[in-house]
């Protein structure tokens, strides 16, 4: 690393850090690289802001801020969109995807963490499928085979669809946390008098729960934007939020843009709660991989 | 006796045998999750493969045909799509690793904020394609607070149409692609242990180097796969192309072709053979890039730095 050029790799951590600083103050590669992140963030501040002063504004066309401020597009929103029944369905649909991925995959995940089996690689070859290829392309055939069996339209379809997506990133998710939990704790317990429901309930369930806590609100997190599995399989009573917006930004012209914005931040707001409570249990690179520590 | 033997020895010693190659019972938990995936993933991917193939309504042979196939192929508007994917894809993947790798070498190392830092970058993830979208349409368009800026420092005289075509996808792209390409290229670079840095700058090499022999090579690997995921987020690219893009022009990318088959016109047979000939698509840049992969240093990259 560069900071043993600059001074003896004996320096203490206070001076190495001021060393930083300073490095930071004169290299240009240093500011090229931070005026990079600043540029994206300042974009990023710019398209979320926008959405966030548009919800507020009364009417706004070609000035820097909206000509006065209103709440009165939320309540629009909230009648126009009946965005009260659309919430209810994106909780309902969340939960119960999170609730029943984590049930099915998650005995899966033990089992692939605990045994090396003949067919393990093929099973995690089968695993990875559905994380590797694009919703849409499997989406369009699950959408015709939910439609096939009258499924597509309903909660229970759009559930269904979701699932796809979830279990393998449980699995994921969960077989390295459950590699890394010692086997000889549950042969001790054995050995002890223990049957397996006790091993279960004593022994597992409470080693499992962080990670379990931590896959869950992954799960949440996903299957709450996650818009071309619902967009393909919902009818009228099961959009959720993500695809009443697209909905409403698509047929746009009849509606103002201020109430979809509104319900943008609602969805952001939504989001950006869940997204708290995620960070405070899992590391972000968590999020789009699996963790390498 | 001798024949007698072996069904008293061998029940025992067939279930021992196989729980010593880890068949055991505990097999069966593999179960539930692997039969959903089978059913809710592989059956409807083979349903569409079948249909796919099945003959168009107006032709009257049965069994087997590759009508929808040849109905992709030879309308103009619809080969077309590939093209224009890809010229989205490719782009927006190289952009996304490209600018991932400095930014990332250059914060390997733990400062204040960092933790900070990562949490922001998480928020365009979460945000969603729909609401980057609609953020891009107002933020970016010609009476966005971009083109004021543009206009303010007189780079521009007349706004500059940035949404509703192919740059506004490709900022779509960036903006939801550049932070997961970040991540995982951050996750990898810290996999690299700062001491074989350190061991080459003992031997006297200077950033550049260190950086050209040590860091990149044993970074490649994780590069590619990065690339590889960027580029299956890209290819999908579906609610930007409709919001931000130019769908029934440059834009019109082969998930909306699938897309408008299948749920537009209700022709399934159709839209299954577009899902169809996007997956072959999509895994035949997936097998290029990971048999390349496969030829670089996949070895001990020094734990956790």
């Amino acid at each position: 690393m560069s900071v043993v050029l600059d001074r003896p790799a004996t320096a203490a951590p206070g001076a190495e850090s001021g060393a930083r600083r300073r490095r930071i103050a004169i290299r240009p590669g240093a500011w090229l690289t931070w005026g990079a992140l600043a540029f994206f963030f300042l974009n990023l501040l710019g398209v979320i802001g926008t959405v966030l002063l548009n919800s507020f504004g009364r009417s706004w066309f070609r000035s820097w801020l909206p000509g006065g401020w209103t709440t009165h597009w939320y309540s629009d929103a909230w009648t126009e969109f009946s965005l009260g029944q659309v919430l209810g369905t994106t909780v309902e649909v969340t939960f119960l995807v999170v609730l029943i991925s984590l049930v099915l995959a998650v005995p899966a995940s033990y089992a692939l963490a605990r045994r090396a089996f003949p067919g393990r690689k093929l099973l995690l070859g089968l695993f990875v499928l559905p994380i590797l290829v694009p919703p849409i392309a499997y989406g369009i055939p699950l959408a015709t085979v939910l439609y096939k069996f009258h499924l597509a339209g309903s909660v229970t379809g759009v559930v269904l669809a979701n699932l796809v997506p979830s279990i393998p990133f449980v699995v994921f998710t969960m077989t390295p946390f459950i590699e890394q939990i010692d086997p000889r704790i549950e042969a001790a317990a054995r050995m002890c008098g223990a049957g397996t429901r006790t091993v279960l309930t004593r022994i597992l369930v409470p080693l499992l729960l962080p990670g379990m806590l931590a896959a869950g609100i992954l799960v949440l997190v996903r299957t709450f934007g996650m818009f071309e599995l619902t967009f393909l399989t919902s009818g009228p009573t099961s959009q959720t939020l993500i695809v009443t917006l697209f909905s409403a930004v698509n047929s746009a012209g009849i509606r103002s843009t201020q109430s979809i914005d509104a319900m943008a931040v609602i969805y952001t707001g939504t989001m950006a709660v869940l997204l708290l409570i995620a960070l405070r249990f899992v590391n972000p690179t968590q999020l789009v991989a699996r963790s390498s520590d | 006796m001798t024949v007698a033997l072996p069904p008293t020895a061998h029940r025992p010693a067939l279930r021992h045998r196989l729980a010593e190659r880890g068949v055991d019972r505990t097999l069966l938990l593999v179960l539930p999750g692997a039969l959903a995936v089978v059913a809710l993933f592989c059956y409807p991917f083979l349903y569409g493969l079948q249909l796919s193939f099945q003959p168009t309504s107006g032709a009257t042979q049965g069994g087997f045909s590759f009508g929808a196939y040849h109905a992709f192929f030879s309308e103009p508007f619809a080969r077309k799509s590939i093209w224009q994917t890809f010229s989205l894809a490719v782009p927006a993947s190289l952009i996304n690793v490209g600018v991932s790798v400095p930014i990332s070498y250059r914060m390997r190392r733990d400062f204040r904020g960092k933790r900070l830092l990562l949490a922001l970058l998480v928020v365009p993830i979460t945000l969603g394609t729909v609401l980057t979208a609609e953020g891009i349409l107002e933020f970016y368009g010609p009476a966005g607070w971009f083109n004021h800026t543009l206009n303010l420092l007189g780079l521009a005289s007349s706004p500059v149409q940035l949404t509703m075509n192919y740059t506004g996808v490709l900022l779509s792209l960036i903006i939801s692609g550049f932070p997961f390409a970040y991540l995982l290229t951050h996750s990898y670079l810290s996999g690299i242990h700062p001491s074989l840095e350190k061991a080459a700058s003992t031997l006297g090499a200077d950033w550049w180097q260190r950086f050209r022999h040590i860091t990149f090579p044993l970074l490649l690997p994780g590069l590619m796969t990065t690339f590889c995921l960027s580029f299956v987020m890209a290819f999908a690219v579906f609610p930007s192309a409709m919001m931000v893009g130019d769908p029934d022009g440059k834009t019109h990318v082969i998930s909306i072709e699938a897309y408008e088959a299948a749920l537009e016109h209700f022709d399934y047979a159709q839209g299954c053979a577009d899902a169809m000939i996007m997956t072959v698509l999509m895994l035949v840049v997936i097998v290029a890039v990971t048999t390349l992969r496969s030829r670089l240093y996949s070895g001990s990259t020094g734990g956790k730095g």
